[in-house]
């Protein structure tokens, strides 16, 4: 049992004290941040993440996993209290937990809501133990051509994922490679898009774009919704949660199926938000109490908050594991993987044992943290949206312009910051989807690259992504995901 | 934001429709397309001496961009009409917020990143929270404050800063 011996080696390195400080504040930002409107996981940490270049990366990486948990949980919070979703993921909770809170029960709404999600979670990260060396180990043989592949198959899961139309999810991934291609081409030294424009030469950072897609993009669609958040009052006292756990195991089924519903769904791109739906529905469905649900059913707060979480986690398997990561927040860890001078790939479990394994151990100590902090600290957290707009919106929007500032030290990027933040904006109201914009962008370079080895290989040809059983394989199951909605769409039609 | 000439009227009616939008969306997408085809064509979209050229990737981007937005377009058309992108009370909060941002992106070149936040969240304390000087003065100017104290002496990481800072020895 590697794993075991290796995992203790993790915990060694997280349970230092200045380690275990930086989960505390991860989990602490990560909860405001989740509440606010505006910041979300995937902002949060970017804005964050030039904070963080002068730190060791493990200490880097456990401060900023530890806001994506603290923002996970968060979403929650605002879910279920105000009906406002705090990240996509979260969509589905409102469903059953608003409800619940409008009926007073809050605090079993937020309790049920937080102990799933500490559960979808565990599950996730236990997978990743045991199962990220294997994908690890496997992955060192691939090639360019199998590399390609799994990009290739990463983007096609959004388009046969997808919920909404799948050309438009091609086209915002189209454009987020294109954005990537911006600037100076390593290979050949030539400068591309860049119409003798001197900002452009070092391309367009995705930091930029998660900041003014998700952030202002964010403030000016919740502004649509009016200027205030009406919301129910939370109490959580520790009697409300014993008898919330009293009553859970009741759910054991619901928690496994949502459990294995997240993670294969993380593990797979862009899985988060469906994960969530599809716990959900699934859950109505084969509940006994199925037709209660949507009236306040506690087990329709614990089936997408366990999915969701098992999801949000899991998806840093494949961002371990291939450089592939599976979620926005995902990406941009990714991101600071890069900055911190660390290649994203199954390399990691080799050259940075200490580095892979302190970042899992901090997964289990983070969750915990978190689980205890929002059960303890709920009030004080939504007192936070009891601010009042006209405050909080220039705060955050100040916020958003000093990180957008930090990742370069330029102000052409505060700019672009807004123009994202337009195209965020007139984007989300047209339905065509951020994730796999931002995906493309952060993975454009890198998937170019594998192409470009790829045909050098086979001069060009491109029978290479079919030329041996691995390749073909991941290619042909890339392709029927592309496919995948065509097919179902000429189903539902004969 | 000014009021908005006819606030008297309904304010749900719409100040665009979604079909307009989606056209639009569509040819910019389009033309953006055909930019990435183009410049991809210049540097090389063929296979060189030694492999792909540096347009080679790009360039199958660009037409994807291209054919998308087409058919994106070809379905604006074929949308009603009448279903509506924003309502004019919305565009007007959406405004609200997005003209000031502007100006105060425009504002940190002159005035520095601090001086900047001060005033940008002291309007909008004032313009849409009503609030008074003795609220308004603490809540900005101790945010700044704050953000100076976290950037420039905890993190390191100088933020713009303008004639103000200077002249008070900070800069």
């Amino acid at each position: 049992m590697d794993e075991i011996q290796s995992l203790i080696q993790g915990f060694s390195i997280a349970l230092s004290p200045f380690n275990l400080m930086l989960m505390v504040v991860g989990v602490l930002l990560g909860v405001i941040i989740g509440v606010l409107p505006g910041l979300g996981g995937a902002n949060g940490v970017a804005i964050l993440l030039p904070l963080t270049f002068t730190m060791p990366p493990t200490s880097a990486i456990i401060l900023l996993s530890c806001i994506y948990w603290g923002a996970l949980f968060g979403g929650a919070i605002t879910s279920i209290l105000f009906n406002i979703p705090g990240e996509p993921w979260s969509v589905a909770t409102t469903f059953d937990g608003y409800p619940m809170a409008r009926a007073g029960k809050a605090g079993q709404a937020l309790a049920a809501a937080f102990t799933s999600s500490f559960v979808g979670a565990f599950v996730a990260v236990i997978l990743i133990t045991f199962l990220s060396p294997v994908v690890a180990n496997f992955a060192l043989q691939f090639g360019p051509p199998e590399f390609f592949a799994v990009y290739l198959l990463t983007f096609c899961a959004f388009v046969g994922m997808a919920k909404g139309a799948a050309i438009k999810t091609i086209t915002a991934m189209m454009l987020g490679f294109a954005l990537a291609s911006v600037g100076l081409d390593t290979v050949t030294g030539q400068l591309r898009l860049t119409f003798g424009q001197t900002e452009l030469l070092k391309g367009f950072d995705f930091l930029i774009a998660v900041i003014g897609l998700f952030g202002i993009g964010e403030i000016l669609q919740t502004l649509e919704e009016g200027l205030a958040f009406k919301g129910a009052k939370a109490r959580l006292n520790l009697r409300t949660v014993l008898e919330t756990w009293k009553e859970l195991p009741r759910y054991w089924l619901t928690s496994l199926r949502s459990s294995v519903v997240g993670c294969f769904m993380g593990v797979v791109p862009g899985g988060a938000t469906p994960a969530s739906f599809m716990s959900y529905g699934l859950a109505k469905r084969m509940s006994p109490r199925g037709d209660r649900f949507g009236k306040g059913e506690m087990e329709g707060v614990v089936a997408p908050e366990t999915a969701a979480h098992a999801a949000g986690t899991s998806a840093l398997l494949p961002m371990l594991t291939l450089g592939v990561p599976g979620s926005p927040t995902a990406a941009v860890l990714l991101g600071g993987l890069l900055i911190w001078g660390l290649q994203p790939g199954p390399l990691l479990f080799v050259e940075q044992k200490d580095f892979v394994w302190g970042l899992i151990a901090s997964i289990y100590l983070g969750n915990v943290v978190g689980l205890l902090m929002v059960l303890s600290a709920v009030p004080l957290f939504a007192a936070i949206l009891r601010i009042p707009f006209s405050i909080i919106a220039p705060v955050i929007l100040v916020i958003c312009a000093i990180g957008a500032y930090t990742v370069h030290n330029a102000m052409f990027d505060v700019w672009l910051m807004v123009i994202f933040g337009v195209i965020g904006y007139v984007f989300k109201k047209l339905d065509y989807p951020f994730a796999p914009l931002v995906l493309a962008l952060v993975l454009g370079d890198r998937a170019e690259d594998a192409f470009r080895q790829s045909m050098l290989l086979s001069q060009g040809h491109l029978g290479i992504f079919f030329n041996n059983p691995l390749v073909g394989g991941i290619t042909g199951f890339a392709l029927i995901m592309l496919l995948w909605p065509l097919l179902s769409g000429l189903k539902t039609r004969s | 934001m000014e009021k908005e000439p006819d606030m008297h009227d309904d304010p749900d009616v719409s100040a665009a429709s979604r079909r307009t939008l989606e056209i639009a969306v569509s040819i910019i997408l389009l033309v953006l397309g055909t930019i990435v085809l183009g410049d991809s064509w210049r540097i090389g979209a063929n296979w060189g001496e030694d492999g792909p050229q540096a347009g080679y990737f790009p360039f199958y981007i660009g037409l994807i961009i291209c054919i998308t937005s087409l058919i994106n377009l070809f379905k604006a058309f074929k949308m009603h009409a009448d279903a509506s992108f924003v309502s004019r009370k919305a565009l007007g909060l959406v405004l609200t917020v997005l003209l000031p941002t502007i100006i105060y992106v425009g504002m940190i070149q002159w005035l520095g990143i601090y001086l900047a936040s001060t005033l940008f969240i002291a309007a909008f304390m004032w313009k849409l929270g009503g609030y008074g000087i003795a609220t308004i003065a603490p809540v900005s100017i101790g945010v700044s404050a704050l953000f100076y104290i976290m950037f420039e002496i905890w993190f390191t990481v100088p933020l713009p800063k303008g004639a103000l800072e200077a002249m008070l020895g900070l800069a």
